[in-house]
């Protein structure tokens, strides 16, 4: 298997998740650079904090063009927490300077809209999702496995069948989607136990042979 | 739903686990990394050091242990002890802890509680209250008194309206522990926890007293906490993680079961 781009876009800190896919079997390495991301056989991109602030960063370090490249070429992607919700079209969190929705890379469209059910938010802890199909990702684990999520804002996909896993706070929303070699997960592999180290091994598995997908 | 948690609390002095863990069949037990590895291995859902060194030396330390801890286990990992600016905080939560914990600062200062949680998101920020029962209060009307400095100073401030007043200022979470409670084995104050579930909508993480698998099943319902910290119950090796979550879910509350999803966690196991 070739290394894993796991992409610094500068507001994350990456050394849990580093540690995790190297314990995952996977040989990655942390990078800004748009080159090194294109030539990778896989990337993961992680990321925390606001939607917008990591948009505009992407954008400024020309890394947002390197992350649709990778995106059209059926490279193996994986987003993690605000990283799934970049992939999306826009985010209803309100831009500071116009009164325009954020937008994101929009690889998958929806939307990324926020917990408004009275519930504590964020939503932090651990929670199950449950997968609506069966999917690579998710191989080896029983429906309804716990992962550790902490986070305000989750993914509305246009098209319901890129919605991969459910999980339900006050309602269900998506704990993870999925669009050919796009994948992406709201809650945090790296910080959920064994059930998060073999997701992305099976992340592995799927850069091995990206058949499986 | 979410998942009741456990939580084991390690004393970390010096880089070094001090008190209990006893039982724990541990090349070195007093290792940090390896005791936090080990529960992890075991199903803990989260980890808490209390770093009870006061020096600056201690605080170098902490970082250098957090940063091992962190490279080792796949769990949250809260860090609590002498924190007292966001410079701190910032350093921990650079180092790999993923939740700080504050108490006797946040006290003396309850604007670091605001400036941390605006800086770093409210869900990094844990206050840990140190609460004991007014003895001149009526049984049928109890209230707590807040204790600062490991519980040695009363502050004459009510343990309820501290635990509402922390909440406004974006903690995201609160460590309760009963001192008097704490190291009776009797069982958690849960009318204290209750009380300061009630008022707040964040969690709450029950502490002190623990002795049997019925008492954390009591914080988790009377009690209404979020979670119980559990740190004489684990480390002299009355109860395995396991055993605690089996009686926790046959009583019907919901908990991350401990299932290694055919994972080799172990890195000697990987090469086996």
């Amino acid at each position: 298997m070739g290394k894993v781009a796991i992409v610094d876009s500068g507001c994350a800190n990456l050394s849990s998740i580093h540690k995790a896919l190297l314990r995952a079997g996977i040989t990655a390495f942390v990078t800004s650079e748009a080159k090194a991301i294109t030539g990778a056989a896989g990337v993961v991109f992680p990321g925390v904090g606001s939607f917008e602030h990591a948009a505009a960063l992407l954008k400024q370090k020309g890394l947002d063009e390197a992350l649709l490249q990778c995106a059209a070429a059926g490279k193996p992607f994986l987003g993690i927490c605000l990283g799934l919700q970049l992939l999306f079209s826009c985010s209803e969190e309100q831009s500071s300077a116009t009164n325009r929705l954020p937008s994101g890379l929009n690889v998958i469209p929806g939307k990324v809209i926020r917990f408004s059910h009275g519930l504590p938010v964020p939503h932090v802890g651990w929670n199950r999702a449950v997968p609506r199909y069966r999917h690579p990702l998710f191989e080896g684990l029983p429906d309804g496995a716990y992962f550790y999520f902490t986070h305000s804002y989750f993914v509305q996909p246009e098209n319901p069948g890129h919605i991969l896993a459910l999980a339900e706070y006050g309602h269900p929303f998506t704990a993870a989607a999925a669009r050919q070699n796009l994948m992406g997960v709201q809650f945090h592999p790296e910080k959920s136990g064994p059930a998060g180290l073999r997701l992305l091994s099976n992340f592995g598995k799927i850069i091995a042979d990206p058949d499986l997908l | 739903m979410l998942a009741k948690r456990i939580i084991p609390c390690l004393d970390v002095k010096g880089g070094r686990v001090v008190k209990g863990t006893r039982f724990v069949n541990l090349r070195d037990a007093g290792d940090p990394v390896e005791l936090a590895a080990f529960y992890d291995r075991e199903g803990a859902d989260e980890l808490i050091f209390l770093d009870i060194t006061a020096s600056s030396e201690g605080r170098r330390a902490i970082l250098d242990t957090v940063r091992k801890t962190a490279a080792a286990i796949f769990i949250p990992l809260t860090v609590g002890g002498g924190i007292d600016s966001v410079e701190f905080m910032g350093e921990l939560l650079q180092s790999g802890a993923d939740k700080v914990s504050i108490n006797t600062a946040a006290l003396k200062d309850p604007g670091l509680i605001q400036a941390g949680a605006a800086r770093f998101g409210s869900q990094c920020i844990v206050v840990a209250i140190d609460a004991r029962r007014v003895k001149s209060a009526p049984p049928e009307a109890p209230c707590w008194e807040v204790y600062s400095h490991g519980g040695r100073y009363p502050t004459g401030r009510d343990a309820v309206q501290w635990a509402v007043e922390v909440e406004k200022l974006g903690a995201g979470e609160i460590l309760l522990t009963s001192m008097d409670a704490d190291g009776t084995l009797n069982g958690y104050d849960n009318a204290l926890l209750a009380a300061v579930a009630g008022a707040v909508s964040i969690p709450v993480i029950a502490s002190g007293g623990a002795g049997t698998l019925q008492h954390l099943y009591e914080a988790l319902t009377l009690g209404k906490a979020h979670a119980v910290l559990a740190a004489t119950i684990l480390h002299y090796g009355a109860y395995s993680i396991r055993s605690i979550k089996q009686f926790l879910s046959e009583k019907g509350l919901p908990v991350r079961p401990v299932n290694r999803y055919a994972f080799n966690y172990l890195p000697e196991e990987a090469g086996a």
